[in-house]
């Protein structure tokens, strides 16, 4: 979010050389298997890899990483196509009006938010449902870095189908909590 | 009236396509100065350079005499602002989009309050503060919007075509409420409308703009009876916009021969000139041949005609002659019915010399 929003709200409202370019790559992000973006983070910090001094392989911080690459440019390109989206008239009249480019870049993740919110819903929604990529890099250490969806993966594969479902029950009921949370704030009367 | 902003040299382009050249152009202090033009004439464009929301291609923009450097300092781009022919109001209620300009520069609380409350008096919306913009009338969200422009007290005041989206009545009102407020605020205003009785209405000064390019500047009389270009003339619907030649010229009275016909305008264009002759029809007399001798009125030009087409607009009815040459008149729509007219009806037009009024067809190359 910390790096989507900002970046997506500049690909949005700046044309520049190579933009084309970059908003290829960021649908082509948006639609980029996980597995592969383990496979590639396990190489940069795997022991031998370019990365493999930093000794983060099978580390929570390693898991952020995968998911930050895997939800930054769904974030990207959902804010962008939300800026966009606005009138540009929209946004001529926000400067017309005196905003300084710090103010007006706030006014418009503001006038943008019911579009916004749907863009952190997705990728909340990617890092919350991912498997392939935390197992890669995290090795899903019991106590370390085992996460609610490894946890079911283990637990559905030694048979523990109650606690499978139990897990997913609890996977299930917070992913309706933080999407309840985003739905308030993106209907809330006056938004 | 000095100047508060002044442009030279201007040319804008895009996409390798120039939109605007205009030579020279000022904002007077305290003046509305109405850009009249049709679509794609650059109006709006022109607008969106005098907001500093674009950079030309080349010109000069001054500002009470200062050069305006680029990027232009948000110190100078908060002096102007600029209210949209959408309303294009933000998320949230009446009071908050107005106060919104106010909060940009740092004032908030009672100060801000007070400004606010005024605006939405000004503006007949004060009941409607608490208001969702969501759930505003087309009238009222355009008000909020020019009370949002209005509230900063800016210097310089731009209307992009404020009331074109709005019913008749309501764009009436609003336009009297609009110039009233301007007059005593003095504040000064850059007016863009395609509508040349909104410019009439509201403005000291017209700049008509055709396709980029400045036609002419002047005050609505000059526009509208001493248009320079045919094009200036057609667009403030002058309505007989004709190509003659002079024939005579003595004493101040010249003689036009108009294919056939002959007028005659008070005018020093010299014998043998090509010129348009421009007549507004409101300036056509229209009589029945029988009842009315031409001689006993004090118009010059009293010419026979038939009747060829008729069109009512309301109140009022244009009449097209065949008259040697097309002529349009506009008379009242009760007078038509007194009159009982109808397509092949024979009559006599008849206009003074001095409802003539002449463009040298060599003045138009010139510009």
């Amino acid at each position: 979010m910390v790096v989507g929003v900002p970046l997506g709200v500049w690909l949005g409202i700046r044309r520049f050389l190579g933009r084309g370019l970059l908003v290829t790559l960021v649908n082509t992000g948006m639609g980029l298997p996980p597995v592969v973006v383990g496979l590639f983070v396990f190489l940069l910090l795997a022991r031998s890899g370019p990365l493999g001094n930093l000794e983060l392989l099978y580390t929570p911080t390693a898991m952020v990483i995968a998911q930050v690459i895997i939800a930054t440019p769904l974030v990207v390109g959902v804010t962008m196509a939300a800026i966009q989206g606005l009138d540009e008239r929209l946004r001529l009249q926000i400067l017309s009006l005196g905003a300084s480019p710090p103010q007006y870049f706030w006014k418009l993740i503001i006038e943008a938010r019911l579009s916004l919110l749907a863009a952190l819903a997705a990728g909340f929604g990617s890092i919350i449902s991912e498997v392939g990529a935390v197992m890669m890099v995290g090795g899903n250490l019991r106590g370390e870095t085992r996460v609610m969806t490894t946890a079911i993966v283990l637990e559905t594969r030694q048979g523990n189908f109650s606690m499978a479902i139990a897990l997913s029950l609890i996977l299930l009921l917070l992913a309706l909590l933080i999407n309840l949370l985003f739905t308030w704030l993106q209907q809330r009367r006056g938004a | 009236m000095s100047a508060l902003l002044q442009l030279e040299g201007l040319r804008y382009a895009q996409g390798g396509r120039t939109i605007l050249e205009i030579p020279a152009l000022e904002v007077r202090e305290g003046e509305t100065l109405a850009i009249l033009g049709a679509t794609g004439s650059g109006k709006s464009t022109l607008l969106r350079l005098m907001n500093f929301l674009l950079t030309p291609q080349a010109g000069i923009f001054a500002w009470r005499g200062k050069t305006v450097t680029r990027p232009v300092p948000l110190s100078l781009r908060r002096r102007v602002a600029m209210a949209f022919q959408e309303p294009l109001l933000f998320q949230g209620t009446v009071s908050q989009n107005v106060a919104y300009g106010l909060a940009l520069r740092g004032l908030r609380g009672a100060a801000a309050h007070s400004k606010v409350d005024e605006m939405l008096r000004l503006f007949h919306i004060d009941h409607l503060r608490h208001r969702s913009t969501r759930h505003l009338s087309g009238g009222e969200a355009q008000r909020t919007a020019l009370a949002r422009a209005l509230v900063i007290e800016p210097e310089l005041l731009l209307l992009d075509e404020p009331l074109a989206s709005l019913d008749l009545p309501t764009k009436e009102q609003l336009a009297d409420e609009l110039k009233h407020l301007l007059g005593r605020r003095s504040i000064t205003c850059a007016y863009v409308t395609h509508d040349q009785e909104e410019a009439v209405a509201i403005a000291d000064r017209v700049a008509v703009l055709e396709n980029g390019r400045l036609e002419q500047v002047g005050a609505p009389e000059e526009i509208f009876y001493h248009p320079r270009t045919p094009f200036v003339a057609r667009f403030v619907r002058t309505g007989n916009v004709l190509l003659g030649a002079v024939e005579q010229s003595k004493d101040g009275l010249a003689v036009i021969r108009l294919q056939e016909k002959w007028l005659e305008a008070v005018s020093d264009v010299p014998v043998g000139r090509q010129v348009w002759v421009c007549l507004r029809p409101e300036d056509v007399l229209l009589s029945q041949e029988e009842r009315i001798s031409p001689s006993r009125d004090s118009a010059r030009n009293h010419l026979a005609g038939v009747i060829t087409a008729m069109r009512s607009n309301g109140a009022t009815t244009q009449v097209a002659l065949d008259c040697g040459f097309p002529l349009l008149a506009l008379i009242t729509r009760r007078s038509a019915l007194d009159l009982s007219l109808s397509p092949g009806d024979r009559l006599v037009a008849s206009f003074k010399a001095t409802a003539l009024h002449l463009i040298e067809e060599g003045d138009t190359e010139k510009r």
